[in-house]
């Protein structure tokens, strides 16, 4: 599904990623991890195509199509979704107006036809379930004066009504209590079904409790040190991104 | 060219039709003001950014008469949805009351030329109030509307009446036989409790251009709720400048909404006098232009008494080689002790060639208060573009959602639910938004 | 902190103005009153090439045509432009080559000021150009900074020196026809401060400029030329004091900062002129001309005021940002008492592509007291990706003085990003309430809140003047709370 070869990528001169190399398929769960300023956040947003990021290096294939080429709009058509770790509040928008010209335009995209109001309201009243939303938020304006737990659940909740073949959650459980945590993974695993693919950023362990994932990436000075199972995210838990740390220098020393 | 305009004005004045003398004096010392103080020039700091003297560089003609207007030409400038309000038209400035429709009760509503006004049993209301404005707009443009006060509206809103459809006022230009020059005056009361709405817009007929130099004074007294609602959508032709005064005698509540969506040059001078204690205002602007258009938005809040509030949001938004202009000064006087005034004024850049000229002024003599302005220039918000796009929409639909939620800001401070809808409708034809 | 608010808090409740004395020396003094004449004699005193001579008669030409302006924020009787003394100079050696040389009586003027003429007591390491009525009296480290091609002296032993430095630059930035005050300070100049940056070189220790009017009648009208070679570094600071005199004296000088590529020019202002007596009687009319160019890409001119002085401040230190991804800064704290005028603030025009620029103005006003921001940011056609940012508050004490803001601000280019914000407030009651619950009167409070609010500015002084600065506020509010 997404083939990530050799990528480097940096801003304004400076280099963050050194080489990435990931491959993701069908109905797999990968995590990626590593300490702050590794890269993590990095990764996410070139793969979404934010703007001020440049790639020096390297490529990446969404079902064997360049992803690189592509504007933001039509990754998100072809099925990749970015749940945001700051999601950007805008005043004027109404959320449900949003997400249905968000909704329709994918469809467009694909062939289908729009949805009608009807189906659409029956479609978001399905999904709203999922992750515990309340109609009165979708009325307010885009995640304006939402808390940090609304704002999550409201961006789970795009990504259920998208119906992406690729999520990137980064950092999704930052700022979140136990409770929140728990809805917001609930969300994901619901939506689990075998075809589609996650690649779940994090800093801590405690979100793969709840995601579990297939495999596990230590991200470090924009490279993957290492991957693993499940296990690794514990090891890395007990022992600390420290033990990480050493073993690379280690490694560049011999 | 000012001196031939200065001849020119003082010819007419003398030509005007003089049907009831209760005016002359008040028009006598207006053409005293003209002759002393001129035509502003771009040196007069109230007009640096707006070169108003070179419309008096066309050949003007001057029509003081209200007739040459059919009703059916009327009828293609009415907004939707109105057909059961009042309308009250004005041709080339003049009041013309076979074309307009009065439909509310004497109960609630008066409405009378300017000039029976003054001369009749409303006489010491017209005589305290009108030129109240004078006094915030030393220029000869201001003076020049005074000189001519003729064919004038006198518009009562009557104490304890809940008034609750919006009086629509139609400004009409006929610029078929040459640039059309045309002076309304109004005066509008609204005694005690009384609810009124006033909305005004303005039509040009023909293509030669024109110039509309309008004044209306609004005083409101105490536990009134006067809304004032002002809609600019003509073609690059016509021209205006206008001053819309209000003053707040009690204890009252004032709000204004001016909207400019084209035109030629544009200058609204916004002026709310807080003379009672505990009043409170709210000033709302968009301006959204295209073509050459210059808006230049001057609002003056003056704090004469305590405790009142007050709060403005002018928004704006340039494309291709438009020009907008917002000038906000909030007047704080010595016995206005806890005033808390905020002013806000937000722009958006789209066009190349396009620019905007803000100045929002404090000038403070009271120490306890609380004042605030802040003012923005820029583009859209890159995160929000960049957000909506990882949701499948494209580049040029995410920018026209976001221009349209700025710009919607202001459009839900208008209450008339046709009117909101109608500005609406314009807004997102202009914007090319159909979510 | 809490010692240095004592000391501040001393000081408020005993001294007035403490640098009101006047100093008893002979000078030597142009005739009263303006004109070719008085041009001729500054000129011929000073030795002066041809060419200065006719700068200074075409720039008195077209002051001649030129009408003083009306728009500020301020109100003074007329100036008799012919009832000022135009040149006096204390009567000493042209310029003393060692502090030996120094009249004693002058020597001691600077030491009650607080500034040692002597190199070796100056312990903060700051050179020193004192400029007393029209004349630069001295100028200390002048050998040491020479080693590293530095060029710290008098603007008349620059002229005399650097002939080719000076015409290459003076008026390049404030052109004597820029305006009334300008045009006359190019006519009438005596003297003030040169410095010279070469290619590369940062300078080892503050610049600074000590201005002190002495003589009655005279008016004061100094110079300033500031040049910064690619990547070079100076970070310069500007003092001045008056005598108490009930007549008003006129002060107009010119500052010129040329910072050229990737050069920085700091400068950093205490203004504390005579400001008037209680009832508004003397004081300074303060009229003056600042303006920096960052000529070259990635250049950085930064002003710092601290004005508590002068009866009436007409003052807008000013950047011209040509050079692409060149950088302005002004940051201005002014204080008004009793009947001060102060009209300040900046102009920052945007020429260059990704030029940035950065406003704190911070205005306190007292008594009866009027304090006006004025300021322009100025975005051209193809100044594309300029950013600026503005705060401007103001503070009242009283209800009798004046807090005015004039914001300017004009963009041609679809992609800069402005923002400005201002605030007025007071000092809160509840503010004032609790600081005496813990055991603070209600002066000290007001000096600790008021250092708070001007702190954003303070922080941008050099060292040796923040604690000066600190202390002046609390003096210049001196009675204002009660």
């Amino acid at each position: 599904m997404l083939k990530i070869k050799n990528l480097h990528a940096g801003i304004e001169g400076k280099k963050i990623l050194n080489g990435i190399n990931l491959e993701i398929k069908a109905g797999e769960v990968h995590a990626i991890m590593g300490p702050n300023g590794s890269g993590k956040s990095t990764l996410a947003s070139v793969l979404a195509g934010r703007e001020n990021f440049e790639v020096t290096g390297g490529s990446v294939e969404l079902f064997d199509k360049d992803l690189l080429a592509t504007s933001p709009e039509d990754r998100a058509r072809a099925g990749m979704f970015l749940a945001f770790q700051y999601p950007v509040e805008i005043p004027g928008v109404s959320t449900t107006n949003f997400i249905k010209t968000a909704v329709n335009e994918c469809r467009k995209y694909r062939g289908q036809e729009p949805l009608d109001a009807v189906a659409f309201l029956k479609m978001m009243k399905e999904k709203m379930k999922l992750v515990h939303i309340d109609q009165s938020l979708l009325s307010r304006s885009l995640n304006e004066g939402f808390s940090g737990g609304e704002k999550k659940r409201n961006e789970i909740f795009q990504m259920a009504m998208l119906e992406p073949k690729l999520a990137i959650l980064d950092e999704t459980d930052s700022g979140l209590d136990i409770d929140a945590l728990r809805i917001v993974a609930n969300g994901v695993n619901s939506y689990r079904n075998g075809e589609n693919a996650f690649l779940v950023v994090t800093h801590y362990q405690r979100l793969l409790d709840y995601i579990v994932p297939d495999f596990v990436h230590v991200l470090y000075n924009g490279r993957i040190v290492k991957s693993g199972t499940k296990d690794l995210a514990l090891e890395l838990e007990e022992k600390g991104y420290d033990f990480i740390k050493n073993e690379v220098e280690l490694t560049l020393n011999v | 060219m000012q001196k031939e305009a200065k001849e020119f004005f003082n010819t007419r004045f003398h030509e005007q039709p003089v049907n009831g003398s209760a005016l002359a004096g008040f028009r006598q010392q207006g053409l005293d003001m003209f002759n002393k103080l001129g035509i502003p020039a771009v040196k007069h700091e109230e007009w640096k950014y707006t070169r108003v003297n070179a419309l008096f560089n066309n050949d003007l003609t001057y029509n003081l008469d209200a007739s040459g207007i059919s009703k059916a030409e009327l009828d293609s400038f009415r907004l939707p949805q109105t057909a059961n309000a009042t309308s009250l038209v004005l041709v080339n400035g003049v009041y013309s009351p076979e074309l307009s429709d009065i439909k509310h009760s004497v109960k609630d509503l008066l409405v009378l030329p300017l000039e029976t006004a003054a001369a009749g049993e409303y006489g010491a209301i017209v005589k305290k109030h009108l030129g109240h404005s004078a006094a915030y707009h030393p220029d000869g443009i201001h003076a020049l509307n005074t000189a001519f006060t003729h064919g004038g509206i006198f518009i009562l809103g009557k104490s304890n009446r809940v008034i609750t459809e919006p009086v629509y006022i139609y400004h009409i230009t006929d610029s078929r036989s040459g640039f059309a020059f045309a002076q309304p005056r109004i005066l509008a009361y609204a005694e005690q409790q009384c609810e009124l709405q006033l909305v005004e817009y303005y039509g040009t007929i023909g293509n030669e251009g024109s110039f509309t130099n309008e004044v209306i004074e609004i005083v409101a007294e105490a536990a009134s709720v006067l809304d004032y609602y002002k809609i600019q959508h003509e073609g690059p032709h016509a021209n205006h400048v206008g001053t819309t005064h209000v003053r707040q005698l009690g204890k009252c509540l004032t709000n204004a909404v001016t909207i400019s969506l084209s035109g030629g040059l544009i200058r609204n001078n916004l002026n709310m006098i807080m003379e009672s204690e505990r009043g409170e205002s709210h000033m709302y602007g968009l301006y959204l232009l295209n073509g050459k258009t210059h808006v230049d938005n001057h609002t003056i809040v003056d704090n004469v008494q305590p405790n009142c509030f007050s709060n403005e949001l002018y928004k704006g938004i340039m494309d291709e080689k438009s020009t907008g202009v917002f000038n906000g000064k909030i007047f704080v006087r010595q016995d206005a002790q806890k005033t808390n005034a905020y002013q806000s004024n937000k722009n958006i850049l789209l066009g190349d060639a396009s620019s905007v000229n803000t100045k929002p002024q404090l000038e403070i003599f009271a120490d306890d208060v609380k004042c605030s302005h802040g003012c923005t220039i820029g583009r859209l918000d890159e995160e929000a573009l960049f957000y909506l796009r990882t949701r499948g929409i494209s580049e040029k639909n995410a920018q026209s959602l976001m221009l349209h939620a700025f710009a919607v800001d202001i459009l839900e401070n208008i209450k008339p639910q046709a009117l909101k809808v109608f500005v609406d409708h314009i807004i997102s034809e202009r914007l090319d938004f159909n979510f | 902190m809490y010692e240095e608010n004592e000391n501040i808090l001393d000081q408020v409740t005993s001294s007035e103005y403490k640098y009101g004395f006047v100093s008893h020396f002979e000078t030597d003094d142009a005739p009263k009153g303006l004109s070719e004449d008085t041009v001729r004699f500054i000129s011929a005193r000073k030795n002066e090439p041809a060419w200065m001579l006719e700068y200074r008669l075409k720039a008195y030409r077209h002051w001649l045509t030129m009408q003083e302006p009306t728009w500020p924020n301020v109100s003074y009787p007329a100036i008799n432009y012919q009832d000022i003394i135009y040149y006096s100079a204390p009567k000493q050696k042209i310029k003393a080559n060692s502090l030996d040389e120094i009249d004693p009586e002058l020597r001691r003027t600077f030491e009650k000021l607080g500034i040692s003429l002597q190199e070796q007591k100056r312990l903060s390491g700051v050179a020193v150009d004192a400029v007393i009525d029209s004349i630069s009296v001295t100028t200390t480290f002048k050998d040491e900074l020479g080693k590293q091609g530095i060029i710290f002296c008098s603007m008349s032993e620059a002229i005399q020196e650097h002939p080719e430095l000076v015409r290459k630059h003076l008026g390049s930035v404030v052109p004597p026809t820029d305006n009334f005050f300008s045009a006359l300070n190019a006519a009438v100049f005596s003297d003030g401060s040169f410095c010279y940056i070469p290619e590369g070189v940062r300078c080892p220790m503050e610049l600074s400029t000590y201005f002190r009017i002495n003589a009655a009648n005279t008016g004061q009208f100094e110079r300033t030329l500031i040049v910064a070679e690619p990547g070079s570094y100076v970070s310069y600071l500007e003092g001045c004091t008056a005598p108490m005199r009930d007549e008003n004296q006129l002060h107009a000088a010119v500052v010129e900062l040329i910072a050229l590529e990737r050069a920085e020019i700091k400068y950093s202002t205490v203004q504390n002129w005579y400001p008037g007596d209680k009832e508004g009687r003397g004081g300074i009319y303060n009229f003056v001309t600042k303006r920096g160019i960052c000529a070259g890409d990635y250049a950085k001119i930064s002003w710092t005021q601290v004005e508590t002085g002068s009866s009436i401040t007409w003052k807008y230190p000013s950047v011209i940002l040509k050079g692409d991804y060149s950088n302005g800064e002004f940051y201005s704290v002014a204080v008004t008492n009793n009947f001060q005028q102060a009209d300040t603030g900046t102009k920052m025009i945007h020429l260059g592509k990704n030029t940035r620029s950065r406003i704190v103005s911070k205005g306190i006003s007292a008594g009866r007291s009027n304090n006006s921001y004025r300021g322009l940011v100025q975005v051209a056609r193809h100044a594309s990706k300029a950013r600026n940012f503005s705060q401007c508050d103001s503070l009242l004490l009283g209800d009798k003085c004046g807090a005015h803001t004039f914001p300017y601000i004009e963009v041609k280019n679809n992609t800069a990003i402005v923002e400005h914000e201002a605030t007025t407030s007071k000092i809160g009651e509840d503010q004032i309430f609790y600081c005496n619950q813990r055991g603070i009167d209600t002066e000290t409070a007001v000096a600790l809140i008021i250092n708070g609010f001007a702190k954003e500015v303070m922080n941008q002084l050099p060292m040796e003047f923040a604690v000066e600065a600190q202390k002046l506020l609390a003096i210049s509010l001196e009675g204002s709370v009660g």
